[in-house]
């Protein structure tokens, strides 16, 4: 499943989603909104886009490297957009395999990727009333 | 012809839109509409320099030649996760 969504993110959903008959492990990552930036500014929430169908491509192309590189036998990948308040999530990278260690690294993998990639981006809303659009190193 | 040009993020907070139609000429490339762009947003100048451009939902070169009704996207260093 590649979704990008406008609602909450219902990570059991996303999760239980996958088909995998065979699997014998399931890790999930869950990206939540944070209540300070890395400079320690308070947060409010974030702002987040996304170009859709180059960022839906980019989950997609993704989600057959991981399976490509590790494996597993099946990959879900949610991002939120929209508005999101201090403790909501954000995203959700689901993976299925047969064994936990490439589950454990593919999901590492796929978030790397999804954050290194994917036409999304996102503004931070300060409580001093700034706002600053933040990019991935 | 005209190309229709998609903004996002920190580039259209500047442009003060969401979308712009560009006139441009017959054999023009994306890098012509990239100049554009780039012209009528100098205070961007070092976030345009990190863009990419898509042409109709693909990434792009700016050598690429365009047609009438293009739809291409300018895209910002990327913020997700």
């Amino acid at each position: 499943m590649f979704a990008i969504v406008s609602e909450a993110i219902n990570v059991r959903a996303v999760a239980a989603a996958l088909e995998a008959k065979s699997a014998g492990g399931i890790v999930t990552f869950v990206g939540i909104v944070r209540g300070h930036a890395d400079d320690g500014r308070a947060v409010l929430g974030l702002r987040y886009e996304a170009f859709e169908p180059l960022a839906l491509a980019e989950f997609e192309a993704i989600g057959r490297e991981a399976r490509d590189e590790y494996g597993v036998l099946a990959i879900a990948i949610v991002h939120r957009i929209g508005s999101l308040c201090v403790g909501e999530v954000a995203v959700a990278v689901a993976v299925a395999a047969e064994h936990r260690g490439a589950a454990f690294d593919a999901c590492e993998y796929a978030i790397d990727e999804l954050k290194r990639r994917a036409q999304i981006w996102k503004k931070e809303l300060y409580a001093d009333g700034d706002a600053q659009w933040k990019r991935n190193e | 012809m005209q190309v229709r040009v998609l903004l996002f993020a920190s580039v259209a907070e500047a442009a003060g839109t969401r979308e712009w139609l560009l006139e441009v000429g017959e054999h023009a490339r994306v890098s012509d509409a990239w100049s554009r762009v780039e012209s009528q947003l100098p205070e961007l100048a070092e976030i345009l320099r990190s863009t990419r451009v898509a042409r109709n939902g693909k990434l792009a070169s700016l050598d690429d030649e365009l047609v009438d009704g293009d739809e291409l996207a300018i895209l910002p260093p990327v913020g997700g996760g």
